[in-house]
C-alpha cells in the first residue's frame, strides 16, 4: 500500500517543530508500524537527510520504549497493543497517517517523536520500592502465604510498562493510571503494607510535582493502555492515599 | 604463555563458595563511602549488582542506552526462573540444578561457577519475594512452580508469561530506592563507548550522552560490564533492536579476553521471518512444545500446494504428515533441548520441506492436544457422546487456558488463529553463551573489570537451559559480584578518587572522538542497516545452526570485505552533537563487523559439536546416535578465551581446560 505520512519533526528541545509530510510506497500489510518507519527512514537516509527519531527496542511490546500518538491516539488504533505491536493491515492503501509524540507537559520533548518520560523514573524513586536490601538472609519466599487472588491482582498492576500512553491520551495528561498501578502492587501484598502510608503519600506528590494533571474520571487511560491496567487501581491509590492522609501522624 | 588463572577455590566443590567467603578480604563501611563502582547496563545482572553496591556502601554510577533502566531487555524474558528450592518435594536439590544445568551445557561450563549458581538460587527467590515481586502461587498461597526442558523436577518460578518483566522491576525498583539516597548515579540514555586503564588497572568509562551527543569521562575503582549478549551479529534474532555487543567488545579490545563467542542458542520456536523489511523476530515460548507437534508434510508436492496457497495444513491427513521429531528422537519427541530441536527443523526445510513462501517455517500443531483435552473435559463434564465440534470446543478452552496470551501475540503479528490452523515456527537467535572471559570473581583478563549476566561466558557452557539466564543474571548481581568485588577493592581503600585529567583518559576520548567523527564525516552511499543485513546473512548462513570448514573460512573473509567497504561507504547523515540514532546504530554494527570474525574464527577453531554449535565434520558415524552431534573431550574439553591484538584475525587463543570431578562426562542422547 502506498501511504502518506505526516509527522512532527523537531530538531531538538529547544526547536519550535512542525508536521512534514511524507511518501512511503509498496508498504506490506504484514510489516508492524515500526517497520513502516524503518522504510521511511532508509528512504531518508539514502537521499542524504536525517531519519525521524523515534523510541522502540524490544519490538515486542514489553520494554515500554516506544510511544506515538497516531491518528490522535497514543499506540494506534488497536487495542491492548504498543507502537511496535500495531500491524499495517490495520491501515489501507491512500491513508495519511498523522504520527506525534505522547504529547504531556511533563514529557518535553527531546527529539522528533522522542520524549524525556524520566519523571516517571523520579515518582518511583519517591517510593515505588520496599525497602529490603539484599542479604542471602531474607526469610524463606514461602514463609508468608498470600492468598491466589491477591497475588493475582497485584501481578495485573504490576504488568504495567511505564510507556506513559495513559498520561498521553489523559486530557489532563494525569500520571494516575501508572501511579495506582505501581501503588496498588504493593498494598495487595503483605511485604509492600509495611511502608504503605508513606509510599503513596509520597508517590503522589511527586507526581504532583512532576506537573501530571488530575484524574477526572473518564476513562480513557484504561482504554489506551496496551496492558489493560484497570481503572480500580486508581481507586485503591486515592483509598490508600486518603486513608494515608488521615492515619498518618 | 597463558595468563589464564580461573582462581577456583580448593577444596571440595560444596565447600568452595562458603570457605571462599569467609576468607576474602572485606572492605569496612566506612571505606566504601570512598570508593566508586561504574556498572554499564540496567538488565537483572547489571540492575541487581547497582542496587547490591549501592546497598552496602559503595558509590555506584549505572549507565544504560534506554531512556530508563527499568527496559533492558531481561525484560522481555518470558517462562520463568529455575532455584532449587524443592518446594515440590520432588527431589530437587543443589546438586541436581548443578548438574542438570552442566550437563544441559553440554559439559563445556565451569563447574565451581555453576555450583555456586545453584547454591545461590534459593536466596534470589527469597530476594525477590521480600521485593514485592508477584510470582504466581497456588490457592494455599504458597509459590507455584512449573517444568522446563531438559530437568526431570519442577524448579521453575514464575509471573504469568512475564517473569523477565516482574524481576528486573524489582531490581529496578531496589535501584530506585538507592537513586534517592543517592548512591546510585543513574545515566539514562548514555552509552559506554571505551573503557580507561590506568596503571594496568580498569579505572573509568568514556560514554556518548545519546542526547547531546556529549563525550563524557567517568572514573571509577572498578568497572562492571553487564550489557548482555551479542546476538544482534545476526541482524535479526529475538534481542531488542538496541542491543550490541559494543561495551563488551571495547573492553575486549583493551585487554578482556573473549571466550567461546561461537557458542550461541538459536532457539526452535520463533515466529518466521515474512520479508526482507523485518526488523526482529519473535520467540514463542518453550512452553507450547509441551501440547504442540511439530510437523512438515512427507510429499514435496503437498509442500508445494500448500506454499501457492492450494491446500490447506489442516486438510492434509495424517499419513501425509512427518511429524520429524517423533520419528527421529522417540524419547523425548517434541520436547528435546533446544539446540537439537532447531537443528532437525533447519534439516527439514534444507531439504525442500518448508511450509511458507521463504521456505523457513515448519508447524506446530496443537489440533491433537485440543481434541486430546476436549475428550478429556467431556469425561469429565459427563457430556455422553459428545460431537468432534464439542470436543474441539471444549479443547480449545483448556488450551486457552495455558497459552491463552502467546496464541494472541501470534495472531497479533501473523494474522492467523493458531486455535484453527497451525502455527508456523523457525529457529531463531535468541542468547549467546559466549561472552566475555571472567575468573570465579567474575573478573576479566583487566583487573578491576568484571563482566557479569549473559556478558560473561562462565555458567552456561555450550547450551543454556530454560529459566536459567534470569537465575544467572540475579545470581551474578546480588549474590556474587558483591562479594567478589569487596576482595579486590580492599586494596583500594587509600587510592582516592580517580583523576579523569590523566593521560590515559584523554587517549581513550581521542579514540572515541575520532571514530566518531570518521562515521559521521565519512559521506558514503549505504545505509548502516544494509552492512548489518549483510552481516547478518552471512553469519546466518554460514556461522548458524550449522557450520563447515569450508563456509566459516569463506564467512571469515566474507566479513572482512563487508567491514572494508563499511569503513569506505556507510554514510551517517547528522552530527555528532545532539541525539542522533544512525551514528548509535553505525557504532555498534562496526563493532559487531569486528566480533563477527572472531565468531566463525573461533567455530573454525572449535572442531567439535558441542551444545549449540554444530560442526558438520563432527557427526556420529554410526550405530544408534548416527548423524547427531559428536563431542570431543579429548581436544576440546576447553574455553576458548581469545585475545586481541590489533585485528580479530590476529586474535590469540588461550585455552582454559575444564576439570570435572564431580559430573562425569556423557554423550546426550534423546533418542
Amino acid at each position: 500500500m502506498n501511504l502518506t505520512l505526516k509527522i512532527w519533526r523537531q530538531k531538538d528541545s529547544n526547536d519550535t517543530g512542525k508536521m512534514v509530510s511524507y511518501n512511503v510506497t509498496d508498504i506490506s500489510d504484514h510489516m508492524s508500524f515500526l517497520e513502516m518507519l524503518d522504510v521511511l527512514n532508509e528512504q531518508l537516509v539514502n537521499s542524504g537527510d536525517a531519519p525521524v527519531a523515534f523510541d522502540h527496542d524490544c519490538r515486542e511490546g514489553i520494554c515500554g520504549m516506544c510511544s506515538l500518538q497516531i491518528n490522535g491516539e497514543a499506540h494506534g488504533p488497536d487495542r491492548g497493543v504498543t507502537t511496535c505491536q500495531l500491524h499495517m493491515r490495520m491501515f489501507k492503501d491512500g491513508d495519511t497517517i498523522t504520527i506525534e509524540p505522547f504529547r504531556a507537559k511533563a514529557f518535553p520533548v527531546i527529539k522528533d517523536l522522542v520524549v524525556d518520560r524520566s519523571a516517571f523514573d523520579r515518582i518511583q524513586q519517591a517510593g515505588g520500592y520496599i525497602s529490603v536490601n539484599t542479604s542471602g538472609n531474607t526469610q524463606d519466599a514461602n514463609s508468608i502465604p498470600i492468598p491466589k487472588a491477591d497475588a493475582d491482582e497485584a501481578m495485573d498492576a504490576a504488568t504495567c510498562i511505564g510507556c506513559g500512553a495513559c498520561v498521553a491520551t489523559c486530557k489532563n495528561a494525569s500520571a494516575m493510571l501508572f501511579v495506582g498501578a505501581k501503588v496498588s502492587q504493593y498494598a495487595l501484598l503483605p511485604q509492600g503494607r509495611v511502608e504503605a502510608k508513606e509510599r503513596v503519600m509520597n508517590m503522589v506528590n511527586q507526581m504532583d510535582k512532576e506537573g501530571f494533571g488530575n484524574c477526572t474520571n473518564t476513562g480513557a487511560c484504561e482504554v489506551e493502555c496496551p496492558k489493560g491496567i484497570s481503572l480500580t487501581t486508581i481507586a485503591r491509590m486515592n483509598r490508600e492515599y486518603l486513608s494515608a492522609s488521615v492515619t498518618k501522624d | 604463555m597463558s595468563k589464564l588463572d580461573s582462581k577456583i577455590p580448593g577444596g571440595p566443590i560444596k565447600d568452595k563458595w562458603t570457605t571462599y567467603k569467609d576468607k576474602i578480604n572485606l572492605v569496612n563501611p566506612a571505606n566504601k563511602r570512598h570508593i566508586d563502582v561504574i556498572v554499564v547496563g540496567t538488565g537483572l545482572a547489571g540492575g541487581s549488582a547497582s542496587a547490591t553496591l549501592a546497598e552496602l556502601g559503595y558509590n555506584v554510577k549505572a549507565f544504560c542506552y534506554q531512556d530508563s533502566p527499568r527496559r533492558a531487555h531481561s525484560i522481555a524474558a518470558q517462562g520463568g526462573i529455575n532455584a532449587a528450592k524443592n518446594y515440590q518435594g520432588d527431589g530437587d536439590s543443589n546438586y541436581r540444578l548443578f548438574y542438570d544445568t552442566v550437563k544441559g551445557g553440554d559439559y563445556r561450563s565451569r563447574e565451581a561457577n555453576v555450583h555456586r549458581l545453584a547454591e545461590v538460587s534459593g536466596n534470589i527467590i527469597d530476594q525477590c519475594v521480600a521485593q514485592g515481586v508477584p510470582f504466581a502461587r497456588e490457592y494455599g498461597g504458597l509459590l507455584d512452580n512449573r517444568s522446563f526442558g531438559g530437568v526431570l523436577v519442577s524448579r521453575t518460578f514464575y509471573a504469568k508469561g512475564q517473569t523477565g518483566q516482574q524481576l528486573l522491576l524489582g531490581a529496578y525498583s531496589a535501584m530506585n530506592r538507592q537513586i534517592a539516597r543517592g548512591k546510585i548515579e543513574m545515566f539514562n540514555r548514555h552509552e559506554m563507548l571505551d573503557v580507561v586503564i590506568v596503571d594496568g588497572k580498569a579505572r573509568g568509562i568514556i560514554a556518548r550522552n545519546l542526547v547531546t551527543g556529549e563525550i563524557e569521562r567517568h572514573s571509577a575503582h572498578a568497572v562492571v560490564i553487564a550489557s548482555g549478549g551479542y546476538g544482534n551479529v545476526y541482524f535479526l534474532s529475538t534481542n531488542a533492536m538496541g542491543s550490541n555487543v559494543t561495551a563488551a567488545w571495547k573492553a575486549h579490545k583493551r585487554g578482556a579476553f573473549f571466550a567461546n563467542p561461537c557458542y550461541t542458542q538459536i532457539h526452535p520456536t520463533c515466529i518466521p521471518r515474512s520479508g526482507d523489511y523485518q526488523s526482529k523476530l519473535t520467540l514463542m515460548s518453550e512452553s507450547l512444545r509441551n501440547d504442540g507437534r511439530i510437523w512438515v508434510p512427507k510429499k514435496k508436492e503437498d509442500v508445494e500446494a500448500i506454499r501457492s496457497g492450494k491446500l490447506k495444513p489442516t486438510d492434509l491427513k495424517e499419513e501425509d504428515r512427518d511429524y520429524y521429531l517423533e520419528r527421529r528422537y522417540p524419547a523425548f519427541g517434541n520436547l528435546v533441548p533446544r539446540d537439537v530441536a532447531s537443528r532437525a527443523a533447519k534439516e527439514r526445510c534444507d531439504a525442500g520441506f518448508g511450509v511458507n513462501k521463504t521456505g523457513e517455517a515448519v508447524y506446530l500443531d496443537f489440533q491433537s492436544a485440543i481434541e486430546r483435552y476436549g475428550a478429556e473435559q467431556a469425561k469429565i463434564q459427563n457430556i455422553e457422546n459428545a460431537s468432534h465440534a464439542k470436543i474441539v470446543e471444549l479443547g480449545e478452552k483448556v488450551v486457552e487456558a495455558k497459552y491463552g496470551n502467546l496464541f494472541q501475540m501470534y495472531e497479533k503479528i501473523v494474522d492467523e488463529n493458531p486455535y484453527k490452523t497451525p502455527m508456523m515456527i523457525y529457529p531463531a537467535t535468541h542468547y549467546t553463551m559466549g561472552g566475555v572471559w571472567v575468573d570465579y570473581n567474575l573478573m576479566t583478563t583487566i583487573p578491576g573489570c568484571y563482566a557479569i549476566g549473559e556478558a560473561n561466558f562462565s555458567d552456561h557452557g555450550a547450551n543454556r537451559l530454560g529459566a536459567s539466564a534470569l537465575m544467572q543474571g540475579l545470581a551474578d548481581g546480588y549474590f556474587v559480584l558483591p562479594y567478589t568485588i569487596g576482595h579486590y577493592l580492599a586494596d583500594d581503600i587509600r587510592t582516592g578518587k580517580i583523576s579523569t585529567d590523566s593521560p590515559e583518559f584523554e587517549e581513550a576520548e581521542k579514540n572515541v572522538t575520532d571514530r566518531i567523527n570518521q562515521l559521521v564525516n565519512n559521506n558514503g552511499t549505504k545505509s548502516v542497516d544494509y552492512f548489518h543485513k549483510r552481516l547478518g546473512k552471512v553469519m546466518w548462513d554460514k556461522v548458524g545452526m550449522s557450520r563447515n570448514e569450508t563456509g566459516l573460512k569463506e564467512a571469515i573473509e566474507e566479513i572482512r570485505s563487508i567491514r572494508d567497504e563499511f569503513w569506505k561507504d556507510v554514510r551517517v547523515p547528522g552530527a555528532a552533537d545532539g541525539m542522533n540514532t544512525e551514528l548509535e546504530k553505525a557504532g555498534r554494527v562496526a563493532d559487531f563487523l569486528e566480533l563477527g570474525e572472531l565468531f566463525a574464527k573461533d567455530a573454525l577453531n572449535r572442531n567439535e559439536s558441542c551444545g549449540g554449535h554444530f560442526r558438520e565434520e563432527s557427526v556420529e558415524l554410526d550405530g544408534e546416535q548416527k548423524g547427531e552431534a559428536k563431542r570431543d573431550d579429548v581436544n576440546y574439553a576447553y574455553v576458548a578465551a581469545w585475545e586481541y591484538t590489533g585485528d580479530p584475525k590476529d586474535a590469540v587463543l588461550h585455552k582454559e581446560q575444564l576439570e570435572f570431578n564431580d559430573i562425569e562426562l556423557k554423550q546426550r542422547s534423546y533418542k
